[in-house]
């Protein structure tokens, strides 16, 4: 036996060999299977592949494992836990996951199609891009990108702003109560008008026709001619505000702490509740799930959903109160800045890990991620751009630029390489490459969109509006298996075992002959529900015993098993001798 | 300056703009999936406009072939896909053409009501039954005369044709083969209980399409019995109610369904009819007597038709119905057919009207552009996927029922509730094994008796044990 597995381990060596001899490249070498020719003075080359190689080498290009990772919809279904018993069902299972393994590798293909690249920007040696202004840039690039860096002198200061989410056009609010919105690109003015009020915040509803605005007392709504559309007393005081365009959700947060979210497809409230965390001006929405994160004095940041009036997370940020929070739109991570001077990067999904910290020389007021994850900050009238902000690279900013007045708000332009600032002075934009993603769906959100395009978009967005009851921090929760939780299964267990006696409802037939007298009728009913209930308290104190008796057992078997050789001189136990007994 | 290198986004609208107004709309993709936020929630709501939808379209009625009388028997055409022919009670036979939904042809073929109508195998003739006791053939060449007619001297109420040679059964008063070419029937599989042949008149009979020389029957002493022409070999299983109609699922030639006068539908899987897994599925629905059932050409499906006026379809391996199509002005419905496209269904009922309604209630009628075709695809993976989330699952399921319906639904709930705590009591106060459970499936099977055809006849009593009486039945 020994020496027929012997040889055969040889035999199998032997082969391996000489399967490494036959896969050594050959082809690489020049003398055997390329030709060369000379013609008309240039020389071809023509390779030729051997059958092997060919089968090798046949059909579609292998998909880079990292770019199938960026594509990918999750671990998939594991197909042990499913067992062998159900092979219709496991069969299914399989065919199911090769679908989506096949859908993810198509899209990773898809790759290759995007027309247009990123932004660039690289100094010469021994400077650094931090030194080049925005006068420099806007005399190296072409004439259409320069016009995209412009200053605006605004007198009714200080201002708020947001881009839509198509980056196309863009709302001005001002503090004296100027409104504005207009199309940045081509400075096409949609509106401007001066609504005699504050202006707290202003907000872009799911297109640029409608925007909100936060003003003295009440959120008003525009239409883009500048005609108040609604005036929603229900949302007073507010000093911030969000739309959610997936949900079709005005969120608002408000001087006396009201948080408070409205369906603007149906203009009802969805739920207003106290946060009880006092005035909240802080507050930014995580695209990736519509959780809202606020940011308090007293150094926390808390995450708020419809469904909950309590904060569903809350994390201790920073020592001394938060002054600004903002999400990257993949959601993966979150930055916020303090009253401590530190801006600090954490990871989203698993909240309390902070990944990055960088002091700043002042309390950044403002903090905002770009697409492509730059991070712009402001430090009075002063706007500085990190790059590699997550992976701890950003010793040095990459982009600097002096505002005229301090910076009150400031957004990257989504599908550009523009930074938006509004200041005490007016509004500004900044060319930053590499801020944005440039190649756009635009099925999503299109900056060139037509007409018929947005009201085509605007009703296949209405008619896939996500109910608000789905929003949670996981969301993706609505597609996978509802698994019970340790705190539901403990609360079944608990209810097993502390059962209680059920109300039994008998009322007792009528019988003749002096049978259904009050007390002769009590007595009926009293031994029926007596009986019934002994039955029932009975059965559930013999499962209440089986499922105790399970666990003692486990007990002691866990108990039993360390056995070591030295136990043999133990006493042994008295239960034993009586069973051999 | 210091630049070594800059690259501003910077697009040029023409590449993403159309060129002329009649050229489409240019629409750049990238499926990144930060670009694509909420996906799972997003294609839940999808699904749950699906479902809604699904429900708006839902309008399964077509359109009614008027006649003169209550319809009593239905068939299909045997060469023509989108011609039928129908019974009245009245002796009417009529051919009609369900895409005009014209009336082409009518002869008063019988004096009394037609029990069946049959198309013959060969495409070019078709049988009808009356209650005149005469079976004719006519020809598809709208002559006003049978090409020919048997005389019997019982009644007859149904027959079937055999798929390959040139043969039929019919039912009645008594069971006979008959052959085509001779007036006189070939063989007799008279069967009786008692001995009196009344108790053992059958009530339907069909053919197996795929395995050819096997048929079934249903009689009135709530029987279902198996035959073979070549081997005459018989299985008889008494059931505790009628059976008043049977089909083959045309796909699993196995499975035998029959229709029960206990408002259930019974799938007997025919290879297990000895032992006790020869009830594949007990279908549940109609509140009162089963009358007539068809087969999708799928096997997938059937429909049937009911004294409830209403008609179910029900899918093979499901216990509950798919869907229940009923009609204001619609009574007691009795035939009901499936369309050979597997796109209608037609039930004949007794207000003098064949409905035409469609196989799929919210299916669109028409050609399909190809968009419209993909989003239907895609609507139904989606229904798919999430059909089993509760709110989908409310909506997909609910049907507006007439109130009789309603309340017949309600009353036998109460009944099987009542029936349920009575044998639960029982149960409690018996012997333990006194009172067994019986599975549901099981219930209205009272046995089997394994006997081969005599016309002597021989008492239930004899044959509890299973004797064989080995008697020959008496050709004819």
């Amino acid at each position: 036996m020994g020496r027929g597995g012997g040889s055969s381990n040889n035999n199998n060596s032997h082969w391996n060999q000489q399967q490494q001899h036959k896969f050594k490249p050959k082809w690489m070498k020049p003398e055997s299977n390329v030709k060369r020719e000379e013609k008309d003075g240039v020389t071809v080359t023509e390779y030729t592949l051997s059958r092997r190689q060919l089968k090798r080498y046949a059909g579609r290009k292998v998909v880079d494992p990292k770019l199938l990772q960026k594509y990918s919809k999750g671990e998939g279904v594991v197909q042990k836990r499913y067992g062998r018993k159900n092979s219709i069902l496991r069969h299914k299972m399989k065919k199911k996951e090769e679908k989506i393994h096949q859908a993810e590798e198509e899209a990773a293909r898809t790759e290759t199609l995007l027309t247009e690249s990123s932004g660039v920007l690289e100094a010469e040696e021994g400077t650094y891009t931090a030194h080049i202004t925005q006068k420099d840039i806007r005399n190296a690039v072409d004439i259409t990108t320069a016009a995209k860096g412009f200053d605006l002198q605004l007198p009714f200061g200080p201002y708020k702003m947001r881009f839509t989410p198509n980056g196309r056009h863009l709302v001005l609010g001002g503090r004296k109560g100027h409104l504005a919105s207009f199309d940045w690109v081509t400075k096409k003015l949609h509106t401007e008008i001066n609504v005699m009020e504050s202006i707290h915040d202003v907000c872009w509803l799911h297109t640029e026709q409608m925007m909100a605005a936060a003003q003295k007392e009440w959120v008003y709504i525009y239409d883009n001619q500048g005609t108040e559309i609604h005036c929603l007393k229900k949302l007073d005081r507010v000093l911030k505000l969000e739309f959610l365009p997936y949900h079709f959700l005005l969120c608002t947060s408000s001087e006396s702490g009201f948080l408070s979210w409205l369906d603007i497809t149906l203009g009802k409230e969805v739920i207003q509740f106290p946060t009880r965390k006092g005035r909240i001006e802080i507050m930014c929405q995580n695209p990736y799930n519509a959780v809202l994160c606020c940011g308090h004095a007293k150094g926390t940041v808390t995450m708020w959903t419809p469904n909950k009036k309590e904060a569903v997370m809350t994390v201790l940020c920073h020592p001394r109160p938060v002054k600004a929070i903002d999400v990257d739109p993949s959601g993966r991570y979150m930055a916020t800045t303090g009253l401590d001077r530190m801006v600090k990067i954490w990871d989203a999904r698993n909240m309390g890990e902070q990944l990055q910290s960088y002091l700043l020389p002042h309390g950044a007021m403002n903090v905002k991620f770009s697409q492509k994850n730059l991070l712009a900050v402001s430090l009075g009238n002063v706007v500085e751009v990190f790059k590699d902000v997550i992976s701890g690279g950003a010793s040095k900013s990459y982009m600097t630029h002096k505002a005229d007045g301090i910076v009150t708000d400031m957004q990257f332009c989504p599908y550009e390489d523009i930074l938006g600032i509004a200041t005490y002075k007016g509004y500004s934009s900044l060319i930053i490459p590499g801020a944005g993603e440039p190649n756009f769906d635009a099925l999503e959100s299109n900056p060139y969109m037509s007409l018929s395009g947005r009201r085509e978009a605007e009703v296949k967005a209405v008619l896939t509006k996500v109910p608000s009851n789905l929003i949670t921090l996981d969301p993706f929760t609505i597609g996978q298996v509802d698994v019970p939780t340790l705190q539901e299964k403990v609360d079944a267990k608990a209810k097993l075992i502390h059962v209680k006696k059920p109300e039994i409802d008998f009322t007792p037939r009528y019988r003749m002959k002096g049978k259904s007298g009050s007390a002769q009728k009590f007595k009926r009913k009293q031994k029926v529900k007596e009986g019934q209930q002994r039955e029932y308290l009975k059965a559930a104190m013999e499962q209440r015993d089986t499922l105790l008796s399970d666990t003692t057992d486990n007990n002691t078997k866990q108990e039993d098993k360390p056995s070591e050789v030295l136990d043999r001189f133990k006493p042994k136990k008295k239960v034993q001798k009586k069973t051999e007994f | 300056m210091s630049i070594k290198k800059i690259n501003v986004i910077s697009r040029n609208p023409d590449q993403y703009l159309r060129e002329t107004k009649r050229d489409i709309h240019k629409v750049q993709r990238n499926y990144d999936p930060d670009l694509h936020p909420f996906e799972a929630a997003r294609e839940y709501k999808l699904a749950l406009n699906a479902v809604k939808l699904e429900k708006v379209f839902a309008k399964p009625f077509i359109g009614s072939l008027t006649h003169t009388e209550e319809v009593s028997a239905i068939s299909r055409h045997p060469s023509r896909l989108s011609c039928i022919f129908t019974g009245t009670v009245d002796g009417e036979v009529l051919l009609w053409d369900i895409a005009t939904q014209k009336r082409q042809w009518q002869v008063q073929g019988h004096n009394g009501k037609v029990w069946c109508i049959v198309g013959a195998p060969d495409g070019n003739s078709f049988f009808t039954v009356g209650n005149d006791k005469t079976i004719k053939r006519w020809s598809l060449e709208d002559s006003d005369l049978p090409i020919d007619t048997w005389l019997c001297d019982t009644m007859v109420t149904g027959l079937t044709h055999h798929r390959y040679r040139q043969e039929f059964v019919t039912c009645g008063q008594r069971m006979l083969l008959w052959d085509v070419g001779t007036k006189a029937p070939k063989t007799s599989y008279d069967w009786t209980t008692t001995g009196d042949r009344s108790d053992a008149t059958t009530t339907c009979v069909k053919f197996s399409p795929v395995q050819a020389d096997v048929f079934a029957s249903g009689d009135h002493s709530n029987n279902l019995v198996l035959y073979d022409t070549r081997a005459r070999e018989v299985k008889k299983l008494k059931m505790s109610m009628r059976i008043n109609s049977l089909a083959w699922n045309p796909m699993e030639a196995f499975i035998l369904t029959a229709a029960s006068e206990d408002y259930n539908v019974y799938s007997f899987d025919i290879r297990n009819f000895d032992n006790k897994s020869r009830v594949v599925c007990v279908h549940e629905g109609h509140t009162s007597a089963v009358t007539d059932i068809d087969y999708a050409p799928t096997g997938r499906e059937f429909c049937t038709a009911s004294f409830d006026k209403s008609i179910r379809i029900f899918r093979t391996t499901e216990a509950h119905s798919r869907d229940v199509y009923h009609g204001k002005r619609m009574f007691r419905v009795n035939c009901v057919l499936w369309s050979t496209d597997n796109k209608y269904i037609l039930s004949g009922s007794s207000d003098h009207n064949v409905r035409i309604w469609k196989a799929q209630a919210s299916e669109k009628m028409g050609i399909l552009a190809p968009r419209e075709k993909a989003a239907k695809n895609y609507n139904e993976e989606l229904k798919n996927k999430f059909g089993h989330f509760p709110e989908l699952r409310r909506i997909g399921h609910h049907r507006h029922l007439p109130k009789h319906i309603y309340n017949a639904k309600k009353e036998h709930r109460a009944i099987k509730d009542a029936q349920a705590r009575k044998e639960a009591n029982r149960r409690i106060h018996s012997r333990p094994g006194a009172v067994p459970f019986i599975p549901f499936k099981h219930r209205s099977v009272v046995g089997l008796q394994d006997e081969i055809p005599s016309t002597s006849g021989f008492s239930p009593d004899q044959s509890g044990g299973g004797d064989e009486d080995d008697e020959e039945e008496d050709d004819m």
